[in-house]
């Protein structure tokens, strides 16, 4: 059984790789940079656990911003995606705007809350 | 549009609807605001109620010192000794925008004093609410729909009550900002937009600066996100609107002082940050299953779903491991009353005691929505047929509203606006059904009867006997009717190229008789809405509470002894003289007397006030040495018993002791009841007959008319000779509704024996240990 899964597995994430490998070079850029936002909220996360979460609003808008950008940018990469039907309509460039806009206001406001 | 030869006519059709549509909602603007000047034109322009004169003082306050010293404001003139941080205590939205709407207006060379702007803030904004509710409506109906529902809640009396002119209070700005936030969701849904999405949540930024309601729309749009994902119609337009909403609009919540951590603190919210993961969970299943082929994704659901699950376990876990740590579990008073309705009466009197937070009774619903109860099923039929996000959206709204407002009267506001939409909706498709159906047989009278489809037929019928308002000043009713006509003409002549059975299909065409009946009881019904709307707004609503007319046989009677007795307070007494009244009184005293108070609206204090109804229930001596250590010099009693008022200190009277006994349990409630039955008549108990709140009342009261007789309780008073040895009568108004005390100053004698002396001091020290116990402070 356990065999069985773990080979499956092995199939499964081959699949993946290949399914993934195929998509477009800047859909990978946003990627990274998901991943890259989470990675930083998780590190403040482990901080915050370790030393604590004295200036809470520091602490606060810090994971925010991170899961805000990551948000942001899978909002993005839904819109850009050339898979996805329901957005044909929508040029990457006003997609791109749109990020751009939702990115100052964001930070705006962590900026006025990080005190 | 897809028949080219009639694309020119139908796109200038379209143009002409969209101008039309235009003015008809300017039209509804004008209505929604000049149906609300009633208390203007009747009475005066004034500030109504009570919480009203508090925003108003906070307006000025903001207007005279500007924003940074409005954040610091620390007001000493309430809450004596305590005082109160108004700055992080209060929603500032009402106040901020009243506040700009000032200084546009000034700088604009408009000189309006800062009373005009606050008193019209509310019939401006319920302008901007029934145009954001065409929005709304729009979104989830169409036009037509819109157009309809925008009437309707241009004149819903429940709304009305609480957005005349004068009653500048945190609903007036917060129900345009919850429409408002609830169109852009929508906007975001339908469009997928970023762009929305940000403007999203500003909207919903304004609307928790504003109204402590915000809660409803950061738990309603987490339901609907999950109800859409549990009924399979996730897409990535539902991520974009709401993932960004809730790290975006959990940030700008923070932001306002009064919520601050709050919005990530307190269970009102977790909701929101639940559904947040589910959808995250949800997307990364979506997408999974986008890339790989569905043998793949079979083996991938055992994985990846449910290691997905245990980490969303383990989430909930701790949330709810959090949530359970704290004493309440983390839910405020208010909100819990709202879950369960019994909360408040059995543990917070205080939030019991305020009327607008009972239960309606069944009039008040027709009193408040009139027709719209009954328009509102036929409303969900239609928003069944045909299904999309944005009509479960509707009717999820409406199901929740119901049953908020049938647990608080004051949440009847929250329902308004759905029951409009809903109705709105109902309407228009009805009219819909009737015109077209006079317009298919109008031409050929001939009985040609096409098909009816079966379902839509029943559906149909459903909505047929429901259907009843047309709600509109007449002129309106046409020019809307045509502009549905003329939208409808253009459908038709889309629909007939594409596919002759479809259009069959989707006509169905009732018999002419019964179609032109039909349309005649819903404009007859929508008159018996309007009718009664604008009495409601003419009648019902629009006494200030301030000025109260009456009118009798001898013709009309104004009683405007609040004011004279908050100006015989502002005129006749120090400026730092401290002011005892039950709290309902507070604001009003300290914006209109300018003369600090002990308690006042804003119930945060559950002592202070207790320790304020404590003193009002105990004997005057008593009473006299509790007033005098919170350095009171002045008591002011409401009485209505000369001229029927009956919303008096003494029918309060018992709250008073409830809320004293519930924080003091030498105050007893049934000390104050004869066999259950509170009175003040002869058969009152003694207790009652000597308390300090039934002498204030009824002192010289018999000097009126020579028995006592008490117009609001229907009964002569009980106890008629007596003599204050503690107080001394310094004002009372001309129908004595406002009667005004003075403490008198401590005897600077002992009078009799050193050893009477003695043993009264020593009886004293207790006394005087437990007025400790009653004053804390």
């Amino acid at each position: 059984m356990a065999r069985s899964t773990s080979k499956d597995a092995q199939d499964l994430f081959r699949a993946l790789w290949s399914a993934y490998s195929a998509t477009p070079t800047n859909l990978k850029i946003i990627d990274l940079y998901v991943m890259f936002a989470v990675f930083t909220a998780l590190i403040q996360v482990v901080y915050m656990a370790l030393v604590g979460s004295f200036p809470f609003n520091s602490f606060l808008s810090g994971v925010l911003s991170c899961v805000g950008t990551a948000v942001l940018a899978v909002c993005l990469r839904i819109q850009v995606n050339k898979e996805n039907k329901e957005f044909k309509d929508l040029a990457p460039e006003r997609a791109f705007a749109d990020f751009v806009l939702c990115n100052l206001v964001l930070h705006l406001v962590i900026m006025n809350f990080l005190g | 549009m897809a028949a080219s030869d009639a694309s020119n006519v139908a796109s200038f059709r379209n143009a002409f609807g969209g101008v039309l549509s235009f003015f008809i909602l300017i039209l509804i603007g004008v209505l929604a605001f000049s149906i609300r000047l009633f208390s203007v034109i009747k009475y005066e322009s004034v500030i109504h109620e009570f919480d009203p004169y508090f925003n108003y003082r906070v307006t000025q306050y903001l207007v005279k010192s500007g924003i940074y010293d409005f954040w610091n404001w620390f007001d000493d003139r309430t809450w004596y000794p305590l005082g109160r941080v108004i700055g992080g205590t209060v929603y500032p939205g009402l106040t901020l925008t009243a506040g700009t709407l000032w200084k546009i207006l000034n700088s604009l060379n408009i000189p309006l004093s800062v009373e005009t702007v606050c008193v019209f803030t509310a019939p401006i904004f319920s302008a901007f609410a029934s145009w954001a509710t065409y929005l709304l409506t729009k979104e989830v109906k169409g036009t037509g729909a819109g157009l309809t529902a925008a009437v309707l809640l241009a004149m819903v009396p429940s709304y009305i009550s609480r957005s005349v002119a004068g009653s500048y209070d945190n609903e007036a700005v917060a129900i345009f900002a919850l429409i408002f936030t609830f169109y852009l969701y929508i906007k975001t849904l339908n469009t997928g937009s970023l762009f929305y999405a940000t403007l999203n949540a500003i909207a919903y930024f304004y609307m928790v600066c504003s109204w402590g309601g915000y809660t409803f729309i950061i738990n309603l749009i987490p339901m609907h996100v999950l109800l859409c994902i549990i009924t399979g119609r996730y897409s990535s337009r539902l991520y974009i609107a709401y993932a960004p909403l809730v790290v975006l609009g959990t940030l700008l919540a923070s932001l306002v002082p009064v919520v601050g951590f709050n919005a990530v603190m307190t269970s009102e919210h977790f909701a929101s940050f639940l559904v947040f993961i589910i959808i995250h969970v949800v997307a990364l299943v979506y997408y999974i299953k986008g890339i790989l082929s569905p043998k793949m994704f079979k083996v991938a659901v055992t994985l990846v779903v449910s290691v997905g699950l245990a980490i969303c376990c383990a989430m909930i876990a701790v949330l709810i491991a959090v949530v359970a740590s704290s004493p309440t579990k983390g839910w405020s008073g208010r909100s819990l009353s709202l879950l369960d309705p019994t909360y408040a009466s059995k543990y917070i009197p205080i939030i019991a005691s305020v009327s607008e937070h009972q239960p309606p009774t069944w009039p008040s619903y027709f009193m408040d929505i009139n027709v719209l109860a009954f328009l509102v099923p036929a409303g969900i039929i239609a928003c069944f047929s045909p299904l999309s996000d944005a009509s479960s959206f509707v009717v999820l709204y409406i199901v929740t509203s119901v049953y908020f407002s049938g647990v608080m009267v004051r949440l009847m506001l929250v329902l308004a606006p759905a029951a409009c939409i809903m109705s709105g909706i109902a309407l228009s498709q009805a009219l819909d059904v009737f015109t077209r159906s006079i317009k298919f047989q109008l031409p050929n009278l001939l009985g040609l009867s096409p098909s009816i489809d079966e379902g839509d037929a029943s559906s149909d019928n459903a909505v047929a006997p429901n259907d009843v308002v047309k709600t509109d000043k007449s002129e309106d009713t046409t020019k809307e009717r045509v502009s549905r006509k003329s939208k409808k003409k253009e459908k038709e002549q889309v629909e007939k190229p594409v596919s002759k059975s479809q259009v069959k299909k989707r006509l169905l065409v009732l018999p002419l008789e019964a179609s032109v009946i039909a349309i005649f009881l819903l404009i007859l019904l929508a008159a018996f809405y309007v009718v009664h709307s604008v009495w409601a707004a003419a009648e019902a609503y629009s006494a200030p509470s301030i000025v109260l007319t009456s009118r009798s046989h001898d013709g009309l009677h104004v009683f405007d002894d609040f004011r004279e007795a908050y100006a015989w307070l502002r005129h006749n007494t120090e400026v730092d003289d401290k002011v005892a009244s039950w709290w309902d009184y507070g604001y009003q005293t300290t914006a209109m007397a300018n003369r600090t108070v002990i308690v006042d609206n804003n119930t945060w204090n559950n002592t202070h006030i207790a320790t304020v109804g404590t003193a009002m229930s105990s004997p005057e001596k008593a009473a006299w040495e509790i007033f005098q250590s919170l350095d009171v010099k002045y008591v002011l009693v409401v009485f209505g018993g000369l001229v029927g008022y009956p919303s008096d200190d003494i029918n309060k009277f018992l709250w008073m002791v409830r809320i004293g006994g519930g924080v003091f349990p030498h105050i007893k409630e049934p000390d104050y009841l004869r066999d259950g039955q509170y009175r003040i008549d002869s058969m009152a108990t003694p207790t009652m007959l000597n308390c300090l709140m039934y002498k204030l009342s009824y002192y010289r009261f018999v000097e009126t008319d020579g028995k006592g007789f008490d117009k609001v309780r229907h009964t002569e008073i009980g106890k008629k000779y007596f003599k204050l040895t503690h107080f001394e009568e310094v004002f009372t108004t001309h129908h004595w509704m406002v009667r005004i005390y003075k403490l008198k100053p401590p005897r600077n004698r002992i009078r009799g024996k050193v050893k009477k002396s003695k043993s009264k001091s020593s009886t004293k020290t207790v006394s005087k240990r437990r007025g400790t116990r009653r004053n804390p402070f």
